[in-house]
């Protein structure tokens, strides 16, 4: 029952990690950047829901309200004011300027708010569990983070297939001069897909900050994460992403239970050893 | 006038000029210990590990084009291989820093093999995964002090040298003649056919695959000498600290994110450009370090600027301007029977 207990919250905190694949999943597939500032932006998501829950005296949940928008128009404006002057054939600028932009944010956020670690408080939600067989329970918490994962997840399945924008994007990644004479504007795709990016990251950044505590050294471990379960999953597949994130999370939780000092170190290898017998991932989108 | 009538010309005049004044400074830099401070020496040793790392970098991402931000992987390595041989078989420190290239350049083959699966930017992060593999392992090892790191024995610190004085000119000495190594490895590499390889490998991929160029081995060599050369510097950087720690041998920021910072400053796939790039480093450094987290977020800003307004750095600027190259890696044809009319 312990174990089964074990592989179920692993399964909740695997949400969280395809929560945060899934915007540094779309970028990719829409303008081919790894965003290595990603884990450090869902950081400043935390710590933006840190200020307006502090300002404004309300809920973490109900400040989604405000630090989705707000990340989003940061997305926007990132991506017009910079990232899309580094797009182009060579790898090098993009990946060094969000290598930049990680150290600016976590230095920022050091100066502001110091090394001390953080939490939101979200209330009784926190302790409240149901029990849905004798002896498993779950926390309300972890719960309505996995279905807003799954959520998150769906409602991107179907921008992408079913809606214009999602069109835009697709045409796009699919083929940037032909999508331009289509009459897209190419940076104000991209600008979109990073706001749609930033978005998700806003609402991974506050789960995270209300399930434990953050400071702002932790970005590039989220980054991590996201990562191998991007590549777990399989590239350009979302269903595949949420698979990967599981994946992880079980792995994490199996690790931590034989010994804590193992719960990265199982992550990490379960990555490895999929990237060596499955290089193109799990369930990779079908060309 | 057959083929055999031409030859291949590396020096040119800026060149001829690099090469003597680095073999001044060269025996400048050897006799410091005899006019330079103590702390100058430690400075000294710091910007040779700096030098190195960086132009390490710069022959892996600006020539190979193989981004990495994972290299503290195996600065780290080198180092717990120097404390695991020094502390447990007893070697001489001094001899374990070539024996940890040579296990690090073993340990980067299966590495690479797996790595190399992921493309361009995942690629870079997949390097920053096993350098996380790497420190979460080296936390394991409980002879070694596991999370918390442990010193290097006051027996294995006096068998490097008696007093404490010959130590650091030891080390000094050491760390110059790394670095001269180092540096003279990578101008025969990019002179060698690997050179010429890499080159038409940076300029065009398909096209150097269709040439005959066997781009994945070409990468690979290029890895393993990194990782090699890289874990030679660890190790000697952390004989130089005589403690070592997981979260400060595989730091990303250290032995990364300030070499990814020098070289884009210098100017990134020019062999001049890690030196220019450490010595700005350095003086923003000894200026700006009391500033500590704005420091580090000036850095970023200067960063990312010079990546947006000139990509191709200091060096790049100044090559491109004026078309100096203080080492001889040009390549021009003559004729064999002397200067061309």
């Amino acid at each position: 029952m312990e174990w089964v207990n074990t592989i179920v919250q692993g399964i909740l905190t695997g949400g969280l990690y395809a929560m945060f694949a899934a915007g540094l999943s779309l970028i990719f597939g829409v303008m081919r950047l790894v965003n290595i500032a990603h884990g450090d932006l869902i950081v400043l998501a935390a710590y933006v829901a840190l200020v307006v829950t502090e300002t404004l005296g309300i809920n973490p949940l109900v400040s989604l309200a405000f630090v989705v928008p707000i990340m989003a128009i940061a997305g926007y404006v990132l991506q017009r004011t910079i990232l899309n002057r580094t797009l182009g054939d060579d790898l090098l600028p993009p990946l060094l300027v969000t290598f930049g932009l990680s150290i600016i944010i976590q230095n920022a956020l050091l100066e502001i708010f110091t090394a001390d670690s953080r939490k939101l408080n979200a209330g009784p939600i926190e302790t409240a569990s149901i029990e849905v067989l004798p002896g498993i329970s779950l926390g309300v918490l972890p719960l309505l983070q996995f279905v807003l994962a799954v959520a998150v997840i769906a409602a991107m399945q179907f921008l992408f297939y079913r809606t214009a924008t999602g069109r835009a994007f697709r045409a796009t990644s699919d083929d940037q001069p032909v999508s331009q004479l289509m009459g897209l504007d190419n940076r104000h795709v991209f600008a979109l897909a990073m706001a749609l990016s930033l978005a998700i990251v806003a609402i991974a950044g506050v789960l995270l900050a209300v399930r434990a505590n953050f400071d702002p050294s932790i970005g590039p471990a989220r980054l991590i994460f996201g990562f191998e379960a991007v590549i777990i999953g399989g590239l350009g597949s979302m269903w595949g992403t949420l698979a990967g994130g599981i994946i992880l999370g079980v792995s994490q939780a199996i690790g931590a239970k034989i010994d804590p000092g193992w719960q990265l170190l199982a992550g990490h290898l379960v990555f490895l050893f999929i990237l060596a017998i499955r290089p193109q991932g799990l369930f990779p989108k079908v060309q | 006038m057959g083929a055999a009538a031409i030859r291949v010309v590396h020096s040119t005049r800026s060149s001829r000029i690099g090469v003597a004044g680095f073999a001044l400074l060269f025996v400048m830099l050897a006799a410091a210990p005899f006019w330079a401070e103590r702390s100058d020496l430690r400075l000294l040793v710091e910007i040779f590990t700096y030098v190195a790392l960086a132009s390490l970098w710069n022959l892996l991402a600006g020539y190979a084009g193989l981004v990495s931000v994972g290299q503290q992987a195996y600065v780290g390595l080198g180092a717990y291989i120097l404390f695991g041989l020094a502390i447990f078989a007893g070697i001489n420190p001094v001899w374990t820093i070539p024996i940890a290239g040579l296990i690090s350049a073993v340990i980067a083959i299966p590495v690479a093999f797996l790595i190399f699966r992921l493309r361009g930017h995942y690629f870079a992060i997949g390097t920053w995964v096993v350098a996380e593999v790497f420190r979460l392992l080296a936390a394991q090892i409980g002879p070694l002090g596991g999370g918390s790191g442990i010193s290097l024995p006051v027996a294995t610190v006096t068998a490097i040298a008696e007093t404490r004085q010959m130590r650091e000119f030891l080390i000094y000495w050491i760390a110059l003649a790394l670095l001269v190594v180092i540096l003279g490895l990578i101008v025969m590499l990019l002179r060698s056919r690997y050179g010429l390889a890499l080159t038409a490998i940076r300029d065009n991929e398909t096209a150097a695959l269709s040439n005959g160029v066997n781009v994945t081995r070409t990468k690979l060599v290029v890895y393993v000498i990194t990782a090699a050369g890289t874990a030679m510097i660890g190790a000697l950087i952390f004989l130089q600290k005589l403690r070592i720690s997981p979260d400060v041998a595989f730091s990303v920021n250290e032995w990364t994110a300030f070499v990814i910072f020098i070289v884009v400053i210098g100017g990134v796939g020019r062999l001049e450009g890690p030196i220019i790039g450490t010595i700005v480093f350095f003086l923003l450094r000894e200026t700006l370090a009391d500033l500590g987290a704005l420091y580090l977020l000036m850095l970023g800003i200067v960063a990312i600027g010079v990546m947006l307004k000139a990509p191709k750095g200091i060096w790049g600027y100044v090559a491109d301007r004026f078309g100096w190259e203080l080492f001889p890696l040009a390549r021009r044809v003559e004729r064999r029977d002397g200067p061309p009319p």
